[in-house]
């Protein structure tokens, strides 16, 4: 291996690993607010690129009418909880929020299927559409079981896995994508070719990144959901809610995988299922943050990118055994540094 | 036979379950025979896993990955070497052996949700180590595995098959609800929440998972060793992490803490996945595994209604629970010879423990002298519970020594301090809620035993259990819950959840017993029987350290007080001098002025 190579596996290590390290914010969030391992991060990763590439296509994506039918599904739920409570003054919001923008979004779609113009566009509509995914997600699946221990809740993600999985194959079909890449420049210094999209993704990992620590530093909100973060208790004896505060974490997860799945579609092809490799190499990276710390989250994401391009250089088949082997020392160093109290489980 | 007979209570199901499998492959046609040996194959996973997860709490999502190494080992033998299918399963169980106890020994240190990310993690990795050996045949795997032959009967049908795999089906069953129902097994039930109760009894904690850990492990490589000369075929595909989590599925849909729940749960994610996915892509128009879908949805409104599976909503209406019944009379246990009255048993020498800067107990001293009750007391913060911890071998002593009849035992673990003859209370009750108030006392004798996971699965042990429950029963007398033997621990109301804790350490035949906080919590009445239980257990010439903040409780109690405040003694005496010592007054009432 010379120099050129090396830089160039540098190169596609720290674009992979940027959009590792950005799901790896998502999952540390997600645990930390909730305490759920959200294993179907990756789901919502291929879901935006499939989007994208649906509508790159000239179809309306799958996901517009899924978010339809998770809109009326929670509509129902939360319409039968409000009349049972007689709070029907909530009713305008629940079907807002979960029949009318889902429709307004799968008509945005439509609209904008067949016309091939513009890319930002199409992008902006695909990130809606999979962000709006979110806290249905989080009401269907996981809300009223807000209270379960981490386990329960790790095997109910397992199983949104699947469900999402099964749903991306009926919404896309098994056919890999990919799709028009934001810049096509390529940046040549001295012996070394940057490819603009590399540059794009790195970008536009680091403009999330500020965009999420002015969120959770800067805004009402985000001191909110860093509260329950501390002490779930404390953060609703101040009237901070369970309910939204989970709502608002996976909203924002959903728009990380969005995000995510936008920047990683044009440089990788993307089945239904390739969500959950790419999750799990965001996992890796939060494992290393220990799930806690979101710098050193982002920081083993980016050691995982690294290490995942090089190993393909040298042992490509044993790639993914590297990848994942890694984790178990890790786990190691994590589990002696931490103390951790066990929280008695149900029986 | 005997050897195999399950727990008591559950014997009919059980014969009655037999004979209708031994009658179906003759009966049913090929398509359900072989449902049915893939939910024998499924089940025996699926038993490993009720005894580490459900029961051990231990969540693992790479069975499969065992599964792989009981399959590919004997494939891999019987193909390129000739070897013999029942040599291939010796190999492949040791195999098995030897990568779980490397594996459990870094594994299990883990905590919480580190444990099943970490098997997340080796999941994956050796199922695409399957997947990348060129001599494991890669992707597309090994054929020609020969069948299994039985003295001089190839077995090379699925109906032959189908009697292998269920006897072996059963057996797991039988040995797994004989090892629960058993000393080792209350030791299993008790690893749950942190564990520190079962130390206290004596119990090596970390040790029992790695064993629990292979006991499922080699359940796995075993299923994989019959589903290799089932098929004759093995490739990766069948060992993914896709498959380690569907085996955690079937637990958890059967009922994780329930042993019949392994077979119920394989039954219905077989039946329904078989059975969806012919239904499925006749619903949607197009070929795919949608069958994931409902069975995703199911579970997740399963876990949503009902955590504890199938067998959890059967057990409200049912008792399925197998319950140890303790046996009029039995030899009785040997115990320790007593120390004499006033012989020195504790002593506390400049004990200090310091969390980074802050001291939390500063050179305390004290004795304790058989035949006593020395209380404890000091208002909250004061340094009681740290002591305690100190004494009992919790936390570990930053200087000073601690000493019981003249042997050092502030070096020592949890574990090998109740072999000394001390035995503990917990301030939060420590009790399995599920479990009789019986086994919950009998995991106090733990010690007093001797038998292990083998003799108890295979029932060799009953001599020495009708023994330990006998013990238990006569603890449980002692203290006047004899009444109460069969009924749910988690059931009683917290005076008597005390009490229960008092006996459960007074089986552990202890020189000297130390409460945390016995009466916190309890209303009057409770508070009164507990006093009259402490004297007369000094009247039996018990003796006891008190750790209390209740002065009231204590005042008529105790022979002896120790005050602490701030970390440090503060006073000691009788009762009457040290209520009347200023310091003390001032300790907690903050001064006379």
């Amino acid at each position: 291996m010379n120099l050129d190579i090396a830089l160039l596996l540098a190169q596609d290590g720290l674009t992979n690993g940027a959009i590792y390290a950005l799901l790896a914010l998502a999952l540390v969030l997600v645990f930390a607010v909730t305490r759920v391992i959200f294993v179907p991060q990756g789901e919502l990763v291929a879901y935006s690129a499939l989007t994208l590439a649906s509508l790159q296509l000239g179809k309306v994506p799958g996901t517009a009418w899924l978010l339809v039918a998770a809109g009326v599904a929670v509509a129902l739920l939360d319409t039968i909880a409000a009349l049972r409570d007689r709070r029907t003054r909530r009713l305008p919001a629940i079907l807002g929020w979960n029949v009318v923008l889902p429709l307004v979004l799968l008509a945005a779609a439509r609209w904008l299927a067949p016309r091939q113009d513009s890319l930002w566009l199409q992008t902006l509509v695909t990130v809606a559409i999979v962000t709006a995914l979110g806290p249905m997600l989080y009401r269907l699946a996981f809300q009223p079981l807000a209270n379960a221990s981490v386990l329960v809740l790790l095997i109910v993600s397992v199983a949104v896995h699947f469900v999402m999985t099964g749903l991306g194959l009926l919404a896309f079909g098994a056919e890999g994508s990919r799709t028009t890449p934001f810049s096509d420049a390529r940046i040549t210094a001295g012996t070394v070719t940057i490819s603009g999209q590399s540059v794009f993704v790195i970008g536009a990992s680091l403009v999330l990144i500020a965009a999420l620590w002015f969120f959770f530093e800067k805004t009402l909100y985000g001191k909110a959901l860093r509260a329950t973060a501390v002490n779930r208790l404390g953060a609703r004896l101040v009237g901070i809610s369970t309910t939204l505060a989970g709502k608002l974490t996976f909203l924002l997860a959903a728009a990380i995988g969005a995000v995510s799945g936008v920047l990683v579609a044009p440089i990788t092809t993307i089945y239904y299922d390739s969500g959950f490799l790419v999750g799990l190499k965001g996992f890796v990276g939060a494992i290393i943050g220990g799930f806690a710390s979101y710098p050193a989250a982002a920081l083993g994401a980016l050691l995982v990118g690294l290490l995942e391009s090089f190993s393909s250089f040298w042992a490509s088949a044993f790639k993914e055994v590297i990848a994942f082997t890694l984790i178990i020392p890790v786990l190691l160093w994590r589990s002696f540094r931490t103390h951790h109290v066990e929280e008695e489980d149900e029986e | 036979m005997s050897a195999l007979a399950a727990a008591p209570g559950s014997r009919w199901p059980l014969a009655l379950f037999v004979v209708v499998l031994a009658a179906a492959p003759l009966v049913l046609p090929e398509f359900y025979v072989t449902l049915l040996n893939y939910i024998g194959l499924y089940s025996i996973v699926a038993l490993g896993l009720v005894l580490l997860t459900g029961i051990g709490g231990l969540t693992s999502f790479g069975q499969a990955a065992f599964v792989g190494l009981g399959a590919y080992t004997t494939a891999y033998l019987a193909t390129a070497h000739g070897v013999s299918p029942w040599l291939g399963l010796v190999a492949g169980i040791a195999i098995t052996v030897v990568i779980a106890l490397v594996l459990g020994v870094l594994m299990l240190r883990l905590s919480g949700h580190y444990l099943p990310l970490g098997t997340i993690a080796w999941g994956i990795s050796l199922y695409y180590l399957f997947g990348n050996l060129q001599w494991l045949g890669g992707q597309t795997g090994l054929s020609g595995i020969p069948p299994l032959t039985l003295g001089g009967l190839v077995l090379d049908t699925g109906r032959e098959l189908c009697y292998v795999i269920w006897t072996v089906a059963i057996a797991a069953l039988a040995m797994i609800a004989n090892l629960l129902d058993s000393r080792p097994g209350r030791a299993i039930r008790s690893l749950r929440g942190g564990g520190m109760m079962a130390e206290a009894f004596g119990v090596d904690t970390a040790n029992l998972k790695i064993v629990v850990f292979v006991i499922a492990a080699v359940l796995a490589a075993v299923s994989g060793w019959l589903y290799a000369h089932l098929l004759r075929f093995v490739n990766p595909t069948p060992f993914s992490i896709t498959f380690g989590i569907e085996y955690l599925f079937m637990v958890v849909v059967g009922g994780a803490g329930y042993v019949r729940g392994a077979i119920v749960g394989a039954t219905l994610i077989a039946v329904l996945r078989e059975w969806l996915s012919t239904v499925l892509p006749k619903l949607f128009g197009q070929a795919g595994e949608f069958e994931i879908i409902v069975l995703g949805v199911l579970l997740v409104v399963l876990l949503q209604r009902a955590r504890g599976g199938v067998m959890g909503l059967v057990a409200r209406f049912l008792p399925v629970d197998a319950k140890a019944v303790a046996p009029a009379s039995a030899a009785p246990l040997p115990s320790r010879d007593k120390p004499e009255a006033g012989e020195l048993l504790l002593s506390v020498n400049d004990a200090t423990k310091r969390f980074g800067g802050l001291i939390a107990v500063n050179r305390v001293s004290f004795d304790l002298r058989a035949g006593e009750i020395l209380g404890l007391i000091g208002p909250n913060g004061a340094g009681k519970s740290t002591t305690f911890n100190l004494v009992t071998g919790v936390l570990p002593l930053t200087e000073g020594e601690i000493r019981f009849r003249g042997e050092r035992i502030d070096a020592l673990p949890s574990r090998e301090i109740v072999k000394r003859g001390i035995a503990r209370t917990f301030q939060h009750v420590q009790l399995r809620r599920r479990m009789t108030v019986l086994e919950n006392v009998a995991i106090g004798a733990h010690l007093r035993g001797v038998r292990g996971v083998p003799a108890a699965s295979l029932r060799l042990d009953r001599e020495e259990e009708r023994r330990l429950l006998v013990e238990a029963k006569r603890q449980l007398e002692r203290v006047g819950l004899g009444e109460q033997l069969d009924e749910r621990a988690g059931n009683l109301p917290l005076g008597q959840q005390r009490i229960l804790e008092i006996a459960r350490a007074l089986c552990a035949d202890p020189l000297l017993l130390l409460l945390d906080e016995p009466a916190a919590g309890l209303r009057y009445q409770e508070k009164q029987a507990l006093a009259a239980l402490l004297r007369r257990l000094k009247g039996e010439g018990m003796s006891v350290l008190l750790v209390e903040h209740d002065m009231d409780f204590v005042m008529n109690l105790v022979d002896r007080l120790v005050v602490m405040d701030f970390g440090e003694k503060i006073a000691a005496g009788l009762p009457r001098e040290v209520q009347r010592d200023p310091i003390v007054l001032e300790a907690y009432l903050g001064g006379l002025e």
